[in-house]
C-alpha cells in the first residue's frame, strides 16, 4: 500500500524541512560564535587589545599580533586583487571561451582546493628560502595573496560574466571602445560580485594559520617594517592553546580574531551597499 | 536625385555557414526615413549591424561595400563610425546610473566637455526625443524607474547625445504600447530634418505611417525598394504584396 500525500502537505513538509536546514544552520553559526565569546570575552580588555606580548603570551596583549595579522592581510589583498581580476577579465572579455579559458578556470578550481598547509609550504621554499624574503610579513602576504587568487579569480569572473551582454553592445553601438567600456561600464556593474570576492579573501587571508606559520614566522615583536617576522593571531592561538601557553589568553585571542571578522564582513557589506545605492 | 547617405554594393554576410545577407544593393538618401520590413529572420537586423560594424562581435563574415557619404565604412575607424550612425535597439536597455548619467556617457568617452556643455547636451537631447518635459525635475533619479515607453525615448536621447548622422532603429517600438508608439513616431518625423533614419519594423503599419521609402526583405533577400506609396498600394512583386496583406510573416 501506498501511502497517498495531497499537494497541501507535501508543500508543508518542504516547507519545515527547509526551515529546519536553515535554523541547523544559523544555530550551529550562534553556537561557534557565543562558545568563543564566552570563554574568551573576558579577557578582553583594553589592555589586552593595546599592550606587547609578554613572556610568550602568557602574559600582556596581543598588539603585535594585531598589526600583524592586518598587515598580512593588506599585503595579501593588494597583492590578489589586481592580479586576480584582472585576469578574470582577460578571460571573460578577451578569449572567446575557447581552451585558455577552460584551463585556467579548471587550474584555479584545483588551487582552490589545495590544502593551506602546502601553500605554506611553497611560500617557505619560494618566499622564504629561493627569494630570500625571510620569515616576513611580505613573505605571509605573498603566499596569501596565491592562496586567495583562486576565490577572487573565479567570483570576479562569475561577477563579469553576469553583466548583461546588451550594456557592452550598446557601449559600443556609442562608439565607446572596448576598454572604456570594461572600465565604465563592465567593471562598476561587476562590482559587487567582485567585491564579494575579495570579502571571502579577506576573510579567509585573516584567519589562516598554515600557510602563514611557515611563511611569516612567529615572532612577537612589534613589526617595524614589512620585512619584520610577525605571529598573526591565528598563529598566535594555535601556539597558545598547543603549548598550553594560557588557555584564558587563547580564547581571548579567538574571541579577537571572530569579531573582527564579523566587523570586516559588516563594513565591507555596508559600503558595498552604500556604493551600489549610489551607483545604481 | 541627392547624392545618397549611405550605399550598399553587393554586400554579403555569413554567419558561419548561414548565409543571412545575399548580394543586397541599396541607396540610402538624406533625411529620409528608409523603412525595412519583412519577417523574423530576414537579415533586417544584420543589415543595421553590418552597417555600424557591430556584425564582426557575433563573428560575421562580409563581403561587399558599404560607403557613408561615399567612404567605406571599414576605412572609417569604427568608434568615429558608431558615433556618426547610432543604432537604437528593440528592447530599450538603460546604463545603471542616473537619467543625466546615461545622456552623458557617450559624449564624455569622446570629448571633453565643461559640466555646462554636458547639461546643454541633456536638455538638447531630452528635448529632441520629447522626453524633456516628463523628466526635467528627476534628471539625477536612476534611469530604470522611467517607463518603458520612455525608457526608449532615453536610448533615442543617449544617442541623439552624439549628434550622429544616421540613426538606425532595430524594431524601437516592439515592446511598447500604443501610445509610447505614436510618441516615439512622433519624435522621429519632428527629427527627419536633421538626422537620416533607417527603421527596421515588423509592424507593416508603422513603415507606412511615418516612412518616405520601405525596402522589402524576405530570407536574406532584397525583394523590393520603393517609395512607401508605391510599396504599399502597388508593390511590383507578388512576394511583397503577400507580406503586406498579412499572407504570411
Amino acid at each position: 500500500m501506498t501511502i497517498r500525500i495531497g499537494p497541501r502537505t507535501s508543500q508543508i513538509i518542504a516547507y519545515i524541512c527547509l526551515l529546519l536546514c536553515t535554523t541547523l544552520v544559523v544555530m550551529i553559526l550562534i553556537f561557534i560564535i557565543a562558545f568563543v565569546l564566552k570563554n574568551g570575552l573576558s579577557a578582553v580588555t583594553w589592555e589586552f587589545l593595546t599592550q606587547p606580548t609578554k613572556e610568550m603570551g602568557r602574559e600582556g596583549g596581543i598588539l603585535p599580533s594585531i598589526i600583524g595579522t592586518l598587515l598580512v592581510t593588506v599585503v595579501a589583498i593588494i597583492i590578489a586583487t589586481p592580479l586576480g581580476v584582472g585576469s578574470a577579465l582577460y578571460l571573460t572579455e578577451y578569449t572567446k571561451g575557447g581552451w585558455v579559458r577552460r584551463v585556467v578556470s579548471f587550474g584555479a578550481d584545483c588551487l582552490a582546493g589545495i590544502p593551506s598547509i602546502i601553500f605554506g609550504l611553497f611560500g617557505f621554499i619560494f618566499f622564504v628560502i629561493t627569494l630570500k624574503l625571510g620569515w616576513s610579513i611580505i613573505s605571509g602576504g605573498l603566499t596569501l595573496a596565491v592562496m586567495i587568487l583562486p576565490t577572487i579569480i573565479r567570483t570576479s569572473e562569475e561577477a563579469i560574466k553576469a553583466v548583461p551582454r546588451a550594456y557592452r553592445e550598446i557601449s559600443y553601438s556609442l562608439g565607446v571602445g572596448k576598454i572604456d567600456t570594461i572600465i565604465k561600464i563592465v567593471l562598476p556593474t561587476a562590482f559587487p560580485g567582485i567585491a564579494t570576492g575579495i570579502i571571502l579573501g579577506i576573510g579567509r587571508a585573516f584567519s589562516e594559520t598554515a600557510a602563514v606559520i611557515f611563511t611569516a614566522g612567529s615572532s612577537l615583536n612589534m613589526p617595524t617594517s614589512i620585512f619584520s617576522s610577525t605571529r598573526t593571531l591565528a598563529v598566535h592561538f594555535y601556539i597558545l592553546a598547543r603549548e598550553g601557553i594560557s588557555m584564558p589568553k587563547a580564547y581571548g585571542t579567538a574571541a579577537v580574531l571572530v569579531i573582527s571578522i564579523l566587523l570586516i564582513n559588516f563594513i565591507a557589506y555596508r559600503l558595498m551597499h552604500r556604493f551600489i545605492a549610489r551607483y545604481y | 536625385m541627392t547624392e545618397s547617405k549611405i550605399t550598399i554594393t553587393n554586400f554579403n554576410l555569413f554567419y558561419g555557414n548561414i548565409h543571412a545577407l545575399k548580394d543586397i544593393n541599396l541607396k540610402i538618401y538624406p533625411n529620409e526615413i528608409f523603412a525595412i520590413i519583412g519577417p523574423a529572420n530576414s537579415g533586417k537586423s544584420s543589415l543595421l549591424r553590418a552597417i555600424n560594424r557591430l556584425a564582426e562581435l557575433d563573428g560575421a563574415v562580409f563581403n561587399g561595400v558599404i560607403l557613408i557619404d561615399g567612404v567605406n565604412n571599414k576605412n572609417i575607424p569604427v568608434n568615429e563610425l558608431r558615433k556618426r550612425v547610432g543604432l537604437i535597439f528593440a528592447t530599450p536597455i538603460v546604463l545603471p546610473g542616473s537619467i543625466y548619467k546615461n545622456i552623458v556617457y557617450g559624449p564624455k568617452m569622446h570629448n571633453k566637455y565643461t559640466r555646462k556643455e554636458l547639461d546643454e547636451i541633456v536638455y538638447f537631447s531630452l528635448n529632441s526625443a520629447g522626453l524633456w518635459d516628463e523628466v526635467k525635475d528627476r534628471l539625477w533619479d536612476s534611469a530604470t524607474c522611467l517607463s518603458g515607453g520612455q525608457q526608449q525615448r532615453l536610448c533615442i536621447a543617449r544617442t541623439i547625445a552624439l549628434k550622429p548622422e544616421v540613426i538606425m532603429m532595430d524594431e524601437p517600438c516592439s515592446g511598447l504600447d500604443p501610445i509610447s508608439t505614436a510618441k516615439i513616431e512622433k519624435t522621429m518625423l519632428s527629427l527627419k530634418e536633421r538626422f537620416t533614419f533607417i527603421l527596421v519594423t515588423n509592424n507593416t503599419k508603422q513603415a507606412a505611417r511615418i516612412s518616405t521609402r520601405t525596402a522589402f526583405f524576405l530570407n536574406g533577400e532584397l525583394i523590393e525598394v520603393g517609395t512607401t506609396e508605391q510599396l504599399f498600394t502597388a508593390p511590383k512583386d507578388k512576394r511583397t504584396n503577400d507580406y503586406i496583406i498579412g499572407r504570411f510573416g
